[in-house]
């Protein structure tokens, strides 16, 4: 207990801690990855016996974690917001079975697109599944949420998504914190056949009583402390705000507000406090980090007759993150700025490390690759993405993670000649591994190229599932052994690179080539003096 | 009290660092903090940057309003003026005057300069020389904290603390490197600036 300086991803694992987890099950994912990570370097948890090894996806994951619940455990399941696409099939079902010990589900949404391919708002998700929603405006908020929320699980018997996004992720503050509780025993759930079976005819008196539930969701949203309204003079508008939006409100009313502001951290909406600032105020602007997730719900919640403003009538910008200036914009006020950016300023874009291996990996696939004309080169997430800037301009695509194989075996069905993909290892094994197999039942002539670091590179060097078994891995799938072939990416073995890249090429049917070196940035961390 | 501060620099080099020593000396002098920091993509020397809010009294937005900045930190010329618009008129800018020089299209260096010539108080200072001379190359970004040390609103032997508490795990050896380095920033700047405030 005490006072912690914590990012908003510390807070949420200290609190899982304390609040008695037995289970962290994620894949690693900018900006969640700290969560997990915490976990795994806390003695407390390690003497807890917490589980804290990251699991192959996103989809492995909340199967797992949902597995921990049923066996009565409290469990906690992180990812980036685009993990949750991946592991929505769970996410969705374990809405209809419900769980037994207490389940929390996050999503570190990204919106402008920090480190990610979009900027979904997962709020969408929680209320497709019609689960409750946790969204923190603070780090002390968010260790209470998380602190509070296995117990508001276990009450309710569903599971909760919290949401935060990059800014609450990776922004530092003072954390108080709370006296550490048991972990639950092991217990199953005694209605477990009729819950977790979901036969169609089970499955509807599941959705039945999901769709009952939302009454009990929409009461605890409307007795939660999270949710809370501040009466002001102003009545000519009221503002609703969610999650951290509330922060950049009140930076621009230091003196206090002028408006009633409704600000909301759980959903469902409260409806209560809802229909208060409705009848209370003439307009209502909506300031909420992401999609117009309230803004569309008020709209059909209040029918006609009242105003609202907000990302749908472009009081703020459809796009991007909030910040203290577009929403200081939003309620009339001027952004003073004395200085401007000068004209000779530059962008910077990042780039692969010198000395990486995927730099000698894309120098050696260039040269073979640009003698043939059509050539398409499939990629994936990962450091390799970076491939696609300059020097390299090497790659046509990235998705998600694992479409560079199947996208390529697409290409290739359609007739594209050389169809290559580059993958990194972990992507391989989190999506990559069953596209190989679709190639491999049809001896699709596509070339692989699993550019392998043995790390999880771009999310800050996790262990990677597959380190030391790809081959195995791609032998086991069917690869014939003869074109699987291993190589160090290195500036003297170019030529033989080269030859390797062009005879697979050349051969039709399915093909990996691995070449591996570590990465330089693990290397480094484990040899500092090496520097 | 209230001091609000954009760190700048490349990936690598260590803003994380500043900060983490300027939010201890915070939590010792008693002072609400916020600061978001950059992580992901950018640090594979991409521009990243930090905010960082001190103050006597709560503090509500995680980052901070363009206009209102009163320092800003860099490690890289050119980084620090790509943040301009958050700074205050009156506002200070302390930066390393070494160029990081990754991109093919990085501005000539005469160009660079008179940019921060136009500024009207800042403090460049060549840090990796003066790390060097100090005897703790490593420390770059700490002489830089050091040259920054009399904008903060916070005391010099706050700093001290704060850099025993962050460096303490990596031995005793490497806390006194690095006061050593604070010093040598600490004492640059103040002979630019004396006079100057
Ligand atoms: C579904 C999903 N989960 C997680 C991520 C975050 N992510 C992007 S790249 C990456 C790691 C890739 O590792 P690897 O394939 O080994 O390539 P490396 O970065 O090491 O080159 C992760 C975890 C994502 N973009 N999408």
């Amino acid at each position: 207990m005490g006072k912690h300086l914590f990012l908003g991803d510390e807070a949420i694992a200290q609190a899982a801690i304390d609040a008695g987890l037995s289970g962290v099950y994620a894949y690693p994912g900018t900006p969640s990855t700290e969560i997990t990570e915490y976990i795994q370097n806390s003695a407390t948890a390690g003497e807890r016996g917490i589980h804290s090894r990251w699991s192959v996806n996103e989809k492995t994951a909340l199967e797992a974690a949902l597995g921990m619940s049923y066996a009565g455990k409290r469990a906690l399941c992180c990812m980036k917001h685009v993990g949750l696409n991946v592991a929505a099939d769970c996410f969705m079902n374990a809405a209809m079975s419900g769980i037994h010990g207490g389940l929390i589900i996050l999503t570190a949404d990204d919106p402008s697109m920090h480190s990610s391919q979009n900027e979904q708002d997962n709020r969408v998700l929680g209320n497709f599944a019609m689960i409750p929603i946790l969204e923190p405006s603070s780090q002390q908020e968010a260790y209470d949420m998380t602190y509070e929320g296995f117990g508001l699980s276990e009450k309710l018997g569903y599971p909760i998504l919290m949401r935060i996004t990059t800014r609450m992720a990776h922004s530092r503050a003072g954390v108080e914190t709370r006296p550490p509780r048991e972990q639950n025993p092991l217990h199953f759930p005694e209605d477990g056949k009729q819950r977790f079976i979901l036969l169609p005819a089970l499955a509807r008196k599941r959705f039945k009583a999901l769709l009952a539930a939302q009454d009990s969701f929409i009461r605890e949203s409307e007795t939660s402390l999270y949710n809370t309204y501040f009466d002001a003079p102003d009545k000519t508008l009221g503002i609703l705000t969610t999650g951290i939006a509330f922060n950049y409100l009140s930076e621009n009313y230091p003196g206090g507000f002028q408006h009633p502001v409704l600000k909301i951290c759980q959903y469902p909406l409260p409806r209560k406090q809802i229909e208060r600032l409705a009848g209370d105020c003439g307009a209502i602007l909506v300031l909420e980090e992401g999609y117009p997730v309230v803004e569309e719900q008020l709209k059909g919640f209040l029918g006609r007759g009242i105003s609202i403003h907000g990302r749908l009538d472009g009081t703020l910008r459809r796009e991007g993150e909030l910040t203290p200036d577009s929403v200081g914009k939003a309620l009339g006020k001027d952004v003073n700025s004395y200085y401007s950016v000068p004209e000779i300023v530059v962008q910077r874009p990042p780039a692969l490390c010198t000395g990486c291996g995927h730099r000698d990996v894309y120098e050696a696939l260039n040269e073979v690759i640009n003698t043939y004309q059509g050539a398409k080169v499939f990629s994936d997430i990962g450091c390799y993405t970076l491939g696609a800037l300059p020097p390299f301009r090497a790659i046509d695509s990235c998705i998600d993670m694992g479409a560079s194989i199947t996208m390529a075996k697409g290409a290739a069905d359609a007739g594209a000649f050389p169809a290559v993909c580059v993958i990194g290892d972990s992507t391989f094994t989190h999506s990559g591994m069953t596209g190989l197999l679709d190639c491999v039942n049809e001896q699709t002539p596509v070339t692989i190229i699993i550019s392998d670091n043995e790390t999880t590179g771009m999310t800050g060097g996790q262990d990677s599932a597959g380190t030391g078994r790809l081959e195995a891995i791609c032998e086991g799938i069917g690869v014939a052994p003869g074109h699987i072939r291993v190589m160090i990416p290195l500036k003297k073995n170019y030529e033989e690179m080269k030859r390797i890249i062009r005879e697979e090429i050349e051969y039709k049917g399915v093909s990996v080539l691995i070449p591996r070196r570590e990465c330089i940035q693990t290397l480094k961390r484990k040899h500092p003096a090496k520097k | 009290m209230k001091t609000d501060i954009i760190l700048s620099g490349v990936g690598g080099q260590g803003i994380l660092s500043i900060a983490a020593v300027i939010g201890e000396a915070a939590l010792k002098e008693g002072l609400y903090m916020k600061q978001s920091e950059v992580h992901g993509m950018s640090q594979r020397g991409g521009d990243v940057q930090s905010h960082l809010r001190l103050s006597d009294h709560p503090i509500a937005s995680d980052l901070i309003p363009r206009g209102q900045a009163d320092l800003i930190i860099s490690l890289e010329p050119m980084e620090s003026l790509r943040y301009l618009p958050y700074l205050k008129k009156e506002g200070w800018v302390v930066t390393n005057a070494q160029a990081y020089v990754n991109i093919p299209d990085y501005p000539g260096m005469e160009s660079i300069r008179a940019e921060l010539d136009k500024l009207i108080r800042k403090v460049v200072l060549d840090v990796e020389n003066l790390a060097k001379e100090a005897g703790s190359a490593r420390a770059a970004n700490i002489v830089m904290l050091g040259a920054a040390t009399p904008f903060l609103g916070i005391e010099y032997t706050r700093i001290e603390e704060g850099i025993r508490t962050v460096f303490r795990r990596k031995g005793e050896e490497v806390v006194a490197l690095n006061l050593k380095a604070l010093r040598a920033g600490f004492g640059a700047a103040r002979q630019l600036t004396d006079g100057n405030q």
